[in-house]
């Protein structure tokens, strides 16, 4: 996989003139690559037309009483239906809605496609950005290699990778309204702030998992293609482990930052609208604002204490885990509300 | 055991359910009937904690399902056909639902047999036909083994075998001693499946009744007569306080006395009777009849008048 990427990677830096502009132009090939690969498995996957099957043919020792003129069924009786374990005793609890959560998330493709994308973009683009400026090494001026941060850049990826994440998480819920599965949920468990909680946790696990998982990969394999003259750092370097794992929260916090914006939206279109609106039309709307106060209201942006919390050290207008509180709070914010309108709302 | 008290809902300035009361009792199959608008789905919703009732309560076995401490074990809804995730299988929908009941995984595979969907039980739903679906949906209604157990248009999608298979499901259901009530806007199933009907129109309750009872009606009982003395029949008939109907093939539909009487009357009169046959309304003209007016989307009265374009000719 390494091989891999760092072929691709080398594969779009290639040529006597690199500037960035072959970075930003990579990650949209990447980009159109992934969505045509996609789209080519869901088109030749096998088709077929299914068989019905027929249902059990029933009989009751009674139900001949209510003749209705046809009778003639076979005899299979509808005690075939009791159930023969007795109801534990209590009453259905916050591990049983996780484990049901848990099925779902796994059971669907879309689970899988958003995390293979998040870890291949995540990777990917972080290879490219790393294996680029190790080519223009011996051309880069004194002064950018004297501000140069080898751990941000290997951790540049994350910037593509919350996208996916935070479709992952505004799918989890809103695929359960646009298809209705969300009432057959209900009816089997109408404690509704109990199944989002339990969503909530389910997917705080996934999300981690998932978003460490490219965080640390990222640091290692930009660490790699960073090889020398150009610097670059190790899990020992001061602030590198702190940045990476602060990286992969930043990455959850995003995923469950959708999770709680489709609570509120319920629709899946207007939910990543406005995830992807928060993190790329936001930033420039503030912009407009007079210089003043726009410095004051960007360093709030979500995007901004991401980029804050993959710097080991240098110009952070919060400490990384003050700006990580932050986005907690956002997080949290999107989600109680979503929970009170849970509630108040028809399902 | 279904309870309503002046269950009513309103969405904005719509009243989809107004002041509902009624009660749905164990071991018989109740129809709840009502032409397309009138409120049936709703009611079910807010039976299920799904909608929430503008005023009044509804309660499943004397308490509000949110109660239910093991929810499919106490009611069973298929309320959707396709409340399914169409990249979902079938058995990981059920597994899904059976895993917040702590229900054993191999009722799953039961009830997949049960349903015929054991072949497909690992297909994507969404490549199912509608029949396939709604069957679907009902053994997850069933998964739980529930007391209780509502059924929103069963029928819907399902060919004649399908339909059969439901109508003798059902009954099976109460004949155990289950409160299965199923919604309809056609009678004639109903007429086939239902013991009691609850029904409805405008959100508002016209009538709960026994079918046989809704049959019996009087207004609903005529009786078809020929004579070769038809005058004189009728004015004998109108003179008992009967009210007749004079038919374009020359016969009388006579309501108000029965064919006895008829009968006595025509000898004691010396009228011959070339006919003389007692006439029950189809269950769809005493639906009909009731829901008279509270049709919520009735087709626009064909006019008499010709369309013109506007223009005075």
């Amino acid at each position: 996989m390494t091989g891999t990427l760092t072929f691709a990677a080398t594969l779009f830096v290639a040529g006597p003139e690199r500037h960035r502009g072959h970075v930003f132009g990579g990650v949209i090939l990447l980009v159109v690559a992934v969505v045509i690969v996609v789209l080519l498995v869901q088109r030749f996957r096998n088709r077929k037309p299914i068989a019905e099957g027929s249902p059990t043919a029933l009989s009751h020792s009674t139900s001949q009483a209510h003749g209705n003129g046809n009778g003639n069924v076979a005899t299979v009786t509808v005690s075939a239906l009791t159930l023969d374990t007795p109801p534990p005793s209590g009453r259905y609890t916050l591990i049983d809605l996780a484990r049901s959560e848990w099925t779902k998330m796994r059971t669907v493709r879309s689970t899988m496609w958003t995390i293979v994308v998040t870890v291949a973009l995540g990777l990917g683009v972080s290879a490219i950005a790393t294996a680029e400026t190790r080519a223009n090494w011996s051309t880069m001026s004194p002064s950018s290699i004297h501000s140069f941060d080898p751990i941000s850049l290997s951790l540049i990826g994350t910037f593509i990778a919350q996208f996916a994440i935070g479709v992952l998480g505004v799918l989890v819920v809103s695929a359960e309204y646009s298809t209705g599965t969300v009432r057959a949920v209900f009816c089997a468990a109408p404690h509704r702030r109990s199944v989002l909680l339990a969503k909530i946790l389910v997917f705080t696990v996934v999300a981690v998992v998932v978003a460490e998982f490219v965080s640390f990969a990222s640091f290692l394999l930009g660490q790699s293609l960073l090889s020398s003259p150009a610097i670059h750092a190790t899990l020992a370097t001061p602030g590198a482990l702190g940045a990476v794992v602060g990286c992969g929260l930043y990455i959850s916090a995003l995923g469950l930052l959708g999770l709680g914006l489709a609570m509120i939206i319920r629709h899946s279109a207007a939910a990543i609208s406005t995830f992807v609106g928060i993190l790329l039309i936001l930033p420039i709307l503030v912009q407009a604002l007079p210089n003043s106060i726009a410095v004051d209201v960007r360093r709030f942006m979500p995007d901004r204490i991401g980029a804050d919390m993959i710097k080991a050290n240098g110009s952070n207008v919060f400490s990384p885990w003050v700006g990580f509180l932050i986005l907690v709070g956002y997080v949290v914010a999107a989600n109680v509300i979503g929970a009170i309108l849970l509630t108040r709302r028809d399902a | 055991m279904i309870e309503a008290e002046g269950l009513t809902k309103h969405y904005g300035t719509k009243v989809a359910v107004d002041n509902l009361s009624f009660s749905v009792r164990p071991g018989v199959v109740t129809g709840f009937l009502g032409p397309n608008g009138s409120g049936k789905s709703t009611t079910m919703r807010m039976i299920m904690g799904l909608d929430y009732p503008t005023r009044g309560q509804v309660k499943v076995n004397g308490k509000s399902f949110y109660d239910a401490h093991w929810p499919l074990r106490e009611v069973g809804a298929l309320l959707e056909a396709r409340a399914i995730h169409p990249g979902r299988s079938a058995r990981a929908h059920l597994l899904m639902l059976a895993q917040t009941s702590r229900l054993p995984k191999r009722r799953v595979d039961d009830l997949l047999e049960l349903v015929g969907l054991s072949a497909v039980a690992d297909q994507r739903a969404g490549r199912f036909s509608l029949g396939m679906g709604q069957r679907l949906g009902i053994a997850a209604a069933l998964l739980g083994d529930p007391g209780v157990l509502l059924f929103d248009e069963p029928v819907n999608g399902l060919d004649p075998d399908g339909i059969r298979w439901v109508r003798h499901l059902l009954k099976g259901l109460a004949s155990d001693g289950r409160t299965v009530f199923v919604s309809s806007h056609l009678m004639s199933e109903m007429a086939l499946t239902a013991d009691e009907v609850i029904i409805i129109g405008r959100g508002h309750l016209i009538e709960q009744t026994s079918i046989d009872g809704l049959l019996s009606r009087s207004s609903m009982q005529s009786v078809r007569v020929r004579s070769p003395q038809i005058d004189a029949l009728r004015v004998a008939l109108e003179e008992l306080g009967a009210t007749t109907d004079s038919e374009d093939d020359g016969s009388l539909t006579v309501r108000g006395v029965d064919e006895a009487a008829i009968g006595d009357l025509a000898g004691s009169r010396g009228i011959v009777l070339h006919e003389l046959s007692p006439q029950t309304a189809s269950l769809e003209e005493a639906f009909m009849e009731l829901t008279e007016g509270s049709l919520e989307y009735r087709g626009a009265e064909l006019s008499e008048a010709p369309l013109t374009d506007g223009t005075p000719s």
